[in-house]
């Protein structure tokens, strides 16, 4: 278990080296300045600038600087845009991404999971169709759609719940449910293939001539082994909430690091740009580890697959 | 000894012809393959006889729709149905060329790592993870900023040197980058399954017989693995092409993929959402198009691959 915990600790260092490799040299690749905002400042004082934030050094100076600077200070440089040190606005923003994206994983856990399960007891009739084609709808239309009608159609008339902003405890409902949607349809999906596939098994043949109920057959001897697909897409849809967040956070204004991130992008802001990369890449590690140990931890086949001693 | 007929033999049933016939069974593939099928028409042929999407008129902005205005017009008084349908066209195309770039890489990629085996592949493959573990949004936000940021440098030296028309030259140059953002960016599950296909491939006769007429490594790997795996992996990738859409409409969303006067289903919904309480249908409308089309792909892509059994192996 040590072994295939260093060994992923060793990957998910390399995935965040070749991240920031690639963000680096894009970054440097964009064309323009990063101060085009002050237009009239005279030459002098942009080389000052520039030597305030270490641009004018050579280029394979800079690429070692930045990760030897997190390392040694656990600085994320300052942005160039807000003039405030990048582990300020994270430390500021993700507070609020991490809440949103939580409950909209929590979300799609309870609502797509147990969907699957149904779908997966009542293969082929009405009730698998109907949870299926729902499905299908959460995954082909577009936050931006659901999230904009969720806003006139719930949040308008209902009380206490506010059409955007971010304040009161109730209004993380209606952005973490826009968020969760896509989630909850991919978990239930997998969800249902997962325990049909352990349905099919021979020891679920014995479970039923013993003459187990059918719902002791499902949660004592189908769940375990039929949720594993679903665990193991969770680090992944970790990711994709953090991602999609960037979209739901400009719908419903809320203040997380999304909208940073896009910004950062189109600005040409590298510190905030690597910066917020690294630490979305740095989750994403760790949330691939905890479902991976998760993943071994139901299923004994993928610990031996790991562990060939 | 004269020869039977041959109908007194067993008829053998090829792949291909198993794969339709459980196609033709499959009323939900067929259905979508038939809405797709609608759809390619009328954002490829019928959009030639409709207005100009890009016609601005102010005095009849928000019209209902009309026999004139099929769907109305949007807040410029631009008609609707024409941008629906040229947006279209723009949204299919970025589905389809990055599948198609993202086919490329992954077909050539997976099958030299396949065929070659040993610390090659290793090296290869695990590369393909690195990759895949970072966050996909995030490099295509990074790479399309970067790309789309010489766009107007590209317009220029092209209108400059080749005398394109500067219009059509800046609608390229806004939509290009989009396609390869998307598909370097794509290839990585596939190259996993073409790999998994090789390794199987590898250990038939056929290539035995090869290796002994003693065709060379790449003849042997151009000739006659990668037309073998070509098949499966085509069909995989239509479950690629509805997530390639949606990625547009993402950027698109964000400010990062195609920009207005240009339209595609996301710069439609994106502006459509701006008006949400007078006018819903500019945002339902796109919205509606959008959405069922990414319905048939995934239907018609999990139809094709229950039909031909392909299966993404990670070993």
């Amino acid at each position: 278990m040590i072994k295939f915990l260093l060994g992923r600790l060793m990957q998910g260092i390399l995935v965040l080296f070749t991240l920031y490799t690639i963000t680096f040299f894009l970054a440097k690749a964009m064309p323009g300045e990063p101060f085009t905002s002050e237009k009239n400042v005279s030459a002098e004082t942009k080389a000052n600038i520039r030597k305030l934030y270490g641009l004018d050094r050579p280029l394979w100076e800079q690429y070692y600087v930045y990760p030897k600077n997190i390392i040694t200070e656990g600085s994320l440089g300052i942005s160039t845009s807000k003039g405030r040190p990048v582990k300020d606005i994270i430390a500021q923003s993700f507070p609020n991404s991490l809440i949103l994206g939580l409950c909209a994983l929590g979300f799609a856990v309870g609502i797509g999971i147990p969907i699957g399960v149904l779908s997966a007891v009542r293969k082929n009739s009405w009730v698998d169709w109907s949870c299926m084609g729902i499905a299908m709808i959460g995954i082909c239309v577009p936050s931006f759609t659901i999230g904009p009608l969720l806003q006139i159609y719930l949040a308008a008339h209902l009380p206490g719940l506010k059409v955007a902003g971010w304040g009161s405890p109730q209004d993380v409902i209606l952005p973490a449910f826009t968020l969760g949607l896509v989630s909850a349809a991919y978990l239930a999906r997998l969800t249902r293939g997962g325990i049909l596939e352990v349905l099919s098994q021979d020891f679920v043949r014995t479970a039923q001539a013993k003459g187990l109920s059918p719902s002791k057959v499902i949660i004592k001897h189908s769940l375990r082994g039929g949720l594993i697909p679903a665990v193991a897409y969770l680090g992944p849809a970790f990711a994709a909430l953090i991602s999609g967040s960037f979209i739901v956070e400009t719908i419903f204004q809320v203040p997380g690091m999304g909208q940073h991130f896009v910004n950062a992008a189109t600005t040409r802001d590298e510190f905030l740009l690597l910066g917020i990369s690294l630490f979305f890449g740095f989750l994403i590690v760790v949330m691939n580890l905890i479902a991976d140990l998760l993943t071994g931890f139901l299923d004994p086949r993928v610990r031996i697959a790991d562990n060939p001693e | 000894m004269p020869e039977g007929p041959a109908s007194e033999f067993e008829q053998g049933s090829s792949l291909w012809k198993d794969a339709r016939h459980r196609m033709g069974q499959n009323k939900f593939a067929m259905g979508s393959l038939c809405v797709l099928g609608l759809m390619i028409l009328l954002c490829f042929a019928m959009a030639w006889f409709c207005k100009d999407p890009n016609k601005v008129n102010l005095v009849n902005k928000f019209a209902a729709p009309s026999e004139e205005h099929w769907f109305g017009t949007d807040a410029l008084g631009r008609d609707l149905f024409a941008r629906i349908l040229y947006g279209g066209q723009v949204s299919i195309l970025v589905g389809l060329i990055a599948t198609a770039v993202s086919v490329a890489i992954g077909i050539i990629y997976g099958a030299i790592s396949g065929f070659i085996g040993g610390k090659t592949d290793a090296v290869l493959m695990r590369i393909v993870d690195t990759l895949l573990a970072i966050p996909f949004l995030v490099l295509v936000i990074v790479l399309q900023a970067t790309l789309s940021n010489f766009s107007g440098e590209v317009t220029q030296w092209i209108v400059d040197s080749w005398g394109w028309d500067k219009q059509f030259t800046s609608r390229l140059t806004n939509v290009v980058p989009l396609f390869f953002a998307l598909g370097l960016l794509g290839w990585l599950t596939l190259s996993r399954i073409v790999r998994a296909q090789v390794l199987a491939i590898k250990e038939r006769e056929f290539v035995e017989a090869a290796v002994a007429l003693g065709y060379s490594k790449s003849r042997i790997l151009f000739r006659h693995v990668i037309p073998n795996v070509l098949g499966p992996t085509i069909v995989y990738s239509t479950l690629t092409v509805p997530g390639f859409i949606m990625y547009e409409a993402i950027l698109s969303f964000l400010g990062l993929g195609v920009e207005s006067p240009n339209s595609s289903w996301g710069v439609l919904i994106k502006e459509g959402a701006n008006f949400l309480e007078t006018e819903i249908q500019l945002l339902l409308l796109p919205g509606l198009f959008f959405s069922l089309t990414l319905f048939s792909l995934n239907f018609l892509g999990d139809g094709l691959r229950d039909a031909l059994d392909v299966k993404a192996s990670k070993d």
